[in-house]
């Protein structure tokens, strides 16, 4: 499963900003006193907006509004330590409230079906506008960079004229740019303001960053250090899974998810994974966790994440199931999930209610499960027969 | 018969000096894939299981003609190499190599489309027409492929590679054989669709049934369904839904954008009601595939 980075709204702004697109004057307080500092040093009706990873804030009443310092006091001390979209907020963003004439809904972001990036346009702007009719895409290409005249016929469509026009043609244009150039999967202005004076500012901006092209993005990152920590949302278990799996370059750990359930899982690849959960789910199984195993795993590496899934509290067992393997190789993994259920002072025939891995070396795997007697399965069996048999013991 | 890929296709590997590729390089060889030669910048002169490597495609080419190309080189590098084998003008590319940055993949597309060359992938399996060719590394050693891939009238398309040997070891075991099975690749974005590859099927004699292994997100299934929708197929279809738990476990979401792209697309429910309402019969269990093919067949 892909994560994107999400970026949060003050880090995304201060990155428009150093592209030359006005965004609103504001900065990012953790204090009610420095809120009000904010507000009185604006000299202005401000916006309280809560800085988390997450869409919908103003629905879920994380963004108020102010006259007054005071006024901006109150509001950041109620909005500080609130738990939103199950994010707990320790930074607030106070700017300036715009006076806005229009607005306008602008993202750039891939489309699977053209197989391009595409610049989405729509006076329609707001918190509604997937419900909105439909949005024309305009789509750009990742090999040339996007010329001028581009962003001009956007504003033109969008009926702007005179210098609104020149002005959010070359918004457009750099927009186009950036999101190739930073990397984004998502780069969504929302609304784009067009203030009573003439010029646009970005109101909010969504900004999700392609983690696979991270190798190349370290200046970027570097001005990203809140949006980097409040995407790290693993919990302890995961966070030792991934220590497992990178301590050892041999196969894959995937990412380990929790779940609420008692039964712990060791399951892969990418597609059988999502159809063992389907599958364990229907029968009325509780998995304890997700995960993905795959390439060809060190028994060291299987050991050590046999013994933190049966080390969670709530998990009682620990299935083995993958799809026929064409990498993995079946003894190594039996090795070390037997040698994993041993060390937790658990009985294999006991603590493994199914393995089944068919594939290369899968007689020799085969042995060493029929010498501690765990139940296991061939190909012969398919994943949902596996999990049938789960449920009934013998 | 089969399609993309035969016994006749000449294929480079391009990454071939890397542990992985020189291992499903020999594989494919004993399996009777004809490779023709390897490329690795910097180890021009070397072998790889017989097979000589050069320093570039259009030196590996000197001489050695063929159509396709596997890249198997690390992701910060696959841009340069695709692109690579499109200026010597390669017609298919399968791309195994996984995580590369989507931006990348987009500006290769881009390019393929330009030149009219096919991509598998990225993040693909390969393609294997059974008894003839594997263009990639599905079903690992050669004995293992023999075990899973048999010949026969079913064409088999995955956004997983690992479930694509699973379901064709299934057809082998109920004994229906694989006409070419398809890994099309895990990612957003990738070079052929179901869609795009339903045309060669439909042109394929030898391919009676398609079974399709299915995923959340994107929008392969939606565009398949609405083409299915909208003219008749030969072919008997038979498909599997992955993923219905995450459904329920759902984000917040992020931005509009990707609700305007996709719409309502996206989600196994949806994927679901959108095949079934194309007449294509989706299966419930995965053990349910060979028999809702037979009614077919």
């Amino acid at each position: 499963m892909y994560i994107p980075m999400k970026v949060i709204e003050a880090e995304g702004k201060a990155l428009l900003k150093g592209e030359g697109i006005p965004v609103p004057d504001g900065a990012v307080v953790g204090s009610a006193e420095e809120g009000a500092a904010v507000a009185a040093a604006l000299g202005r009706p401000v916006a309280v907006k809560v800085q988390i990873p997450a869409g919908r804030r103003m629905k879920s009443g994380g963004v108020r509004f102010a006259n007054t310092p005071q006024e901006t006091s109150e509001a950041v001390g109620a909005l500080l330590g609130a738990i939103i979209h199950d994010f707990r907020v320790e930074h607030v963003l106070v700017e300036e409230k715009l006076d806005i004439a229009a607005e306008l809904f602008l993202a750039a972001t891939y489309d699977p079906v053209r197989r391009t990036p595409v610049l989405l346009a729509t006076r329609q702007g707001g918190i509604e506008v997937e419900a909105a009719a439909k949005v024309a895409p305009y789509p750009f290409s990742t090999l040339a960079p996007v010329p001028a005249h581009w962003g001009r016929q956007i504003a033109e469509e969008l009926s702007f004229g005179g210098e609104e026009l020149l002005r959010l043609g070359s918004l457009i244009t750099s927009m186009a740019r950036l999101f190739v150039e930073w990397d984004a999967l998502l780069l969504e202005l929302n609304p784009l303001a067009l203030e009573t004076d003439g010029s646009w500012k970005a109101a909010d901006v969504h900004l999700e960053l392609d983690d696979d092209a991270a190798f190349r993005q370290g200046n970027l990152l570097r001005q990203l250090p809140l949006s980097a920590r409040m995407a790290d949302r693993r919990t302890d278990f995961e966070r030792e899974a991934a220590r497992i799996d990178s301590a050892d370059h041999r196969g894959v750990a995937g990412r380990l998810i929790p779940f609420p359930g008692d039964l712990g899982l060791l399951i892969g690849g990418g597609g059988a994974s999502l159809t063992i959960m389907d599958a364990l789910l229907n029968a009325g199984l509780k998995p304890a966790n997700y995960c993905e195993i795959g390439g060809n795993p060190s028994v060291w590496k299987v050991q050590e994440l046999t013994k933190l899934i049966l080390r969670q509290p709530r998990v009682r067992k620990l299935a083995v199931i993958m799809n026929v393997v064409s990498n993995t190789r079946v003894d190594l993994v039996a090795r070390g999930v037997i040698k994993g259920v041993l060390e937790s002072g658990r009985e294999p025939e006991e603590a493994i209610p199914a393995f089944r891995i068919p594939g290369s070396w899968e007689e020799e795997g085969q042995a060493i499960l029929r010498h501690y007697h765990v139940r296991s399965f061939g190909r012969e069996t398919s994943i949902d027969q596996v999990v049938d048999a789960m449920r009934c013991p013998f | 018969m089969s399609i993309l890929a035969d016994r006749e296709t000449g294929v480079l590997i391009q990454g071939i000096t890397g542990r992985e590729a020189a291992t499903f390089t020999l594989e494919s060889l004993r399996y009777g894939t004809r490779i023709v030669a390897g490329v690795t910048p910097g180890k021009g002169g070397q072998q790889v299981h017989g097979v000589p490597v050069f320093d570039t495609v259009a030196a590996a080419l000197r001489g050695r003609p063929c159509t396709a190309t596997i890249i198997s080189v690390p992701a910060p590098f696959v841009r340069d190499a695709a692109w690579e084998a499109l200026a010597s003008g390669l017609r298919l590319l399968v791309i195994v190599t996984e995580r590369i940055p989507r931006g990348d993949v987009a500006a290769i597309l881009e390019r393929a489309r330009e030149q009219g060359a096919r991509v598998i992938g990225p993040n693909s399996l390969g393609i294997i027409s059974p008894g003839q060719a594997r263009v990639g590394m599905c079903g690992g050693a050669v004995e293992a492929i023999r075990k899973a891939y048999t010949v026969g009238p079913v064409g088999v398309m995955s956004r997983s590679g690992g479930m694509m040997t699973e379901i064709s070891s299934l057809l082998t075991q109920a004994g229906i054989g694989q006409s070419t099975c398809v890994s099309v690749g895990g990612d957003p974005l990738v070079g052929s669709t179901f869609l795009d590859l339903l045309p060669l099927y439909e042109a394929d004699p030898a391919t009676k049934a398609l079974v399709l292994f299915c995923e959340p997100g994107g929008s392969m299934e939606e565009t398949l369904a609405q083409a299915l929708k909208e003219r008749h197929s030969r072919l008997h279809v038979v498909a599997f839904v992955a993923g219905h738990f995450t459904d329920r476990n759902q984000g917040v979401r992020f931005g509009h954008a990707g609700a305007i792209v996709e719409g309502t697309q996206g989600s196994p429910a949806g994927k679901v009601a959108a095949l079934i309402g194309a007449g294509v019969v989706v299966a419930e269990k995965l053990s349910q595939i060979p028999h809702l093919l037979r009614m077919g067949l």
